[in-house]
């Protein structure tokens, strides 16, 4: 049996909340077991090197979306990165570009996907006399909810807004997640929007006619979303709206 | 002081929490959430395989009622539930699927006509109703009658918890993130409040509401694998525990669940299992029909786990560098059916162990995985000691799990729990004023700033990381899926030694603000305490029901143990609780204790069983012939319910004439 190998950490260092501080790289070592994760040699690092050091994680199963970090150059969920698939052994980790730092590897994604919330309307708009939850339910086509199910995945993990060129330069763009969850209101039967409606909140440079197309969102969803499908089918949809007005 | 006043306070931001809190401001309550991280975030998001509820839409489901689901329930508690609540929650669970519709749930629909499904082994070909064409689908679970269990692929917690959060954002619902309540402020009869600190800034603030629901999940973090997010840590029982009033219930109880994943402990659904899958030893053979021939996979959960132990430690188990492992076969249900109704369970296999199961077996374990156990309440929701303390979800023991949770009961309480006890909490509101009493606040506050001081500034010597991971051990190895009088006793002693350091730890880290040392140092002592409770709870319990069992006392003991554990921590200087016990009245009983269906019926018998018994029967044969089954329940145990969840259950049958078997 071959000795394991030792791994190296390059990480982001900063505390935004010390005015002596300033931000720096540091790198640690650590001793690889086999399945080592980053979210399980981030957690050694801490509790046997340096108990300061800041990151998120919550399900350390893929699930929540907590963890998204830069792993050499790409965004990507901290959680279920093995460090096997680093063959040199060197590991550099940046905090996600786009959110507000919280600290080293720390940033707050949930404050930017809550106002995005709000700006969207992202939850669904039914039709409010129709419920009534003593009473069979009303029927929804098979397929529909699966297709629904498929876009729903989404995480909200902020890496499609860390990867996005478009993001980067214009601060109010809302991205594929917001695109994403458009979409998904858009196609379900229950929701009373029209295309219409939605035309207003993402039919400008600030959604659909803003994006570059040039899909980073695409090539680092953890979740494999349809980016590029979705969000050209958005764009048709806008475009009609145009057309039929 | 930093004090923020509120009507609802809620502590955790999950399904539960966040329902009530919807609940509150629909009634016009200001609301305030607190919770650790971003509310999607929460672990109610990893639940995977559906909830329960007694819709009967499918064909597998027909005949199903909430009659049929509280008897499931009970019996799944090994009688250790709370027969009122597990009928209050049976009741509202199709009430709740069907909100969740109407709030975005893209629940799976059935299609009319012929579908093939895996039972048993073998391919079958079931046929849905034309009527029931598009209506909510369900799914197998263990410990069920019937098909009760609905469900959005293998993301049913995602979706419902994306739902119910975007509802509370339309509802501008505001949650307070990375906020980290450690004390509850009272007067030793009502809770006001909670003590907070924010985990960026450092800052500690008062948050004072009429009323307080702590809604914080389980405390599976107390063991070293457990399939829990992180957070799952017992913060919110500890800080019940820590007013020395208010009780926790039945801490002992705790569920392992048969298919997490080997190493890790990440979950594999019951619906795995639920939809066909096999379990299998190290030569391939499909074990679960030697020990239980007549439910074999989908037995129980705590019986699934024991037998897959048993089974083990024949050395029927597959040798790995962390121990012996088992298979969860799912390849026979096809590639098209784990790519989309398991499609969750596909990424963790290809991520975690590169793994494809379509075509792999994978390697799981029985791993700690949820708390019946939690905060007491009563049936609505309040603490009986604390007036104001309310507690919903897997941080409560509302109790309608007893001694052992059935699969898709958990997301279901989150949503029904919540939905029904919001209400309570709403009524709570209206009817009493807040009371603020800044001395009380003061000293709530002074203590917990003690407590950071003393840590930052003191010249304590012990790591907390150290104390955390000896902690976890101690749980793994003495109070796991079986135990013994003498390895508990071993275990509350380590603990208490651990409890008696953790009063002298020392951090390197000396910051006031973002310091996740300092996070550790002020949960691990909590944790302590919570665990043990745990330890001596199930030490003092010397008979064997649902998930508890001992080795040294196999046999259910109703004639002692038909009663719910209660722990205090009246003495904060104490290294143990003190436990007392909440009997439960058989002659109140619908469902009066019996054989639950697994092994031999070797159960201890309480004397008023055949009493109640023979009472029932003179009360179903006073009722007539006329009488329905809502009559005949309400005749044998009336439950009480917010009046506008009273309503009955209309379902497919009630339009159509059906009939169906399992």
């Amino acid at each position: 049996m071959t000795s394991p190998r030792t791994i190296s950490f390059e990480i982001f260092r900063y505390d935004p909340q010390d005015p002596n501080d300033k931000p720096k790289m540091v790198t640690y070592e650590i001793t690889e077991a086999p399945g080592m994760t980053v979210f399980i040699a981030l957690n050694l690092l801490r509790e046997q090197q340096d108990p300061s050091l800041q990151f998120d994680f919550v399900c350390r199963a893929g699930i929540c979306g907590s963890c998204a970090m830069v792993i050499n150059g790409k965004p990507t969920l901290a959680c279920r990165t093995l460090t096997a698939n680093f063959p040199d052994g060197k590991i550099k980790l940046m905090p996600l570009p786009g959110f507000e730092l919280i600290g080293d590897l720390s940033v707050n994604t949930g404050k930017f996907m809550r106002e995005l919330a709000e700006r969207l309307q992202l939850w669904l708009q039914p039709d409010a006399n129709d419920i009534d939850i003593h009473r069979l339910e009303s029927p929804m086509d098979p397929a529909e909810a699966a297709k629904l199910y498929e876009l729903e995945r989404c995480v909200e993990c902020g890496v499609c807004v860390s990867a996005c060129a478009t993001k980067q330069m214009k601060d109010s763009f809302v991205g594929a997640v917001g695109m994403m969850k458009i979409a998904r209101f858009e196609m379900d039967s229950r929701d009373t929007r029209s295309a219409e409606d939605f035309y207003h909140v993402i039919g400008n440079q600030d959604g659909v006619f803003g994006c570059m197309t040039l899909l980073g969102c695409q090539d680092a969803c953890p979740k494999d979303l349809p980016h590029m499908q979705q969000i050209a089918y958005l764009r048709r949809k806008m475009a009609q709206t145009i057309v039929s007005c | 002081m930093k004090i923020i006043y509120t009507d609802s306070l809620v502590v955790g931001a999950g399904l539960a929490g966040l329902r009530v809190a919807i609940a509150s401001k629909e009634r016009g309550l200001d609301t305030v959430v607190l919770s650790l991280i971003p509310a999607k975030r929460s672990h109610s998001a990893a639940a995977q395989g559906g909830m329960q509820a007694s819709l009967g839409n499918t064909v597998k489901g027909m005949g199903d009622d909430e009659d049929v689901h509280f008897q499931d329930t009970v019996k799944g508690s090994d009688w250790g539930c709370d027969q009122d609540v597990a009928r209050m929650f049976a009741h509202c669970a199709p009430k709740a699927v069907r909100e969740l519709a109407n709030w975005g749930v893209p629940w799976s629909r059935i299609t009319a006509g012929d579908r093939q499904v895996v039972v048993n082994a073998e391919k079958v070909t079931i046929t849905e109703a034309e009527k029931a064409h598009g209506l909510i689908n369900a799914r197998d679970f263990g410990g069920t009658k019937k098909w009760r269990t609905c469900y959005t692929a293998d993301g049913t917690g995602h979706s419902l918890l994306y739902a119910v959060d975007n509802k509370a954002i339309e509802m501008d619902i505001p949650v307070h993130e990375r906020i980290e309540a450690l004390s509850l402020i009272h007067d030793g009869k009502r809770c006001h409040g909670v003590i907070a600190r924010c985990l960026v800034t450092g800052e500690l603030r008062a948050y004072i509401g009429k009323s307080t629901t702590i809604a914080t999940g389980g405390y599976g973090r107390i063991y070293e694998v457990s399939t829990n997010a992180i957070i799952c840590e017992g913060i919110g029982q500890a800080l019940a525990l820590d007013t020395g009033v208010a009780t926790l219930g039945n801490m002992e109880a705790v569920q392992f669940h048969p298919t997490a994943i080997v190493p890790v402990g990440i979950l594999t659904t019951e619906g795995c299992r639920g939809d066909g899958g096999l379990l299998r030893d190290k030569d391939g053979h499909r074990f679960m029909p030697d020990y239980e021939p007549e439910k074999k996979e989908l037995a129980s959960r705590d019986v699934v786990s024991r037998r897959m132990t048993e089974h083990m430690r024949k050395g029927k188990g597959v040798d790995s560098p962390y121990g012996p492992h088992l298979w969860l076969d799912i390849t026979l249900l096809g590639r098209k059916h784990v790519e989309t109704n398991l499609r969750e369970v596909k990424e963790i296999c290809e991520n975690f162990l590169g793994i494809d199961p379509a075509k792999d077996w994978i390697p799981v374990r029985p791993t700690q995985h949820y708390s019946m156990g939690g905060i007491r309440t009563n049936a609505t929701g309040e603490s009986p000691q604390l007036a104001g303390l309310f507690s919903v979800g897997e941080a409560a023991c509302w109790d309608m799990h007893g001694f052992n949770r059935l699969g898709g009961n958990s997301l279901a309480e989150t949503v029904v729990g919540g939905m029904i006890i919001g209400k309570y909490v709403a009524d709570y509101c209206e009817k009493n004023t807040l009371e603020i009493n800044t001395q009380v606040i003061d000293n709530s506050m002074s203590k917990l700033q003690a407590e950071i001081d003393d840590l930052l500034v003191g010249d304590g010597t012990e790591n907390v990381f150290e104390i955390k991971l000896a902690m976890q051990r101690i749980m793994m190895d003495y109070v796991g899926i079986f135990r013994n009088g003498i390895e508990l006793e071993k275990a509350i002693t380590e603990l208490k030694d651990l409890l008696q350091r953790s009063k002298n730890i020392g951090l390197k880290c000396k910051k006031r603000h973002a310091n996740p040392e300092l996070v550790e140092a002020l949960r691990v002592p909590r944790m302590l305490r919570v665990a043990l409770t745990v330890a001596c709870g199930a030490n003092a319990r010397t008979e064997s029901r649902g998930a508890h069992a001992r080795e040294d006392y196999p046999q259910r003991n109703d004639k002692e143990w038909l009663n719910r554990t209660l722990s205090t921590w009246p003495n904060e200087n104490a290294l143990e609780p003190t436990l007392s016990y909440e009997q439960l009245d058989v002659m109140k009983m619908e469902l009066p204790p019996g054989y639950r269906g697994y092994g031999n019926d070797n159960a201890v018998a309480h004397p008023d069983t055949a009493k109640r018994e023979t009472q029932i029967a003179d009360i179903l044969a006073e009722l007539g012939d006329d009488a329905d089954r809502y009559d005949k329940q309400a005749a044998i145990m009336p439950f009480d319910l917010p009046e506008t969840l009273r309503p009955r259950n209309e379902r497919l049958s009630d339009t159509i004439a059906v009939s169906g078997e399992k």
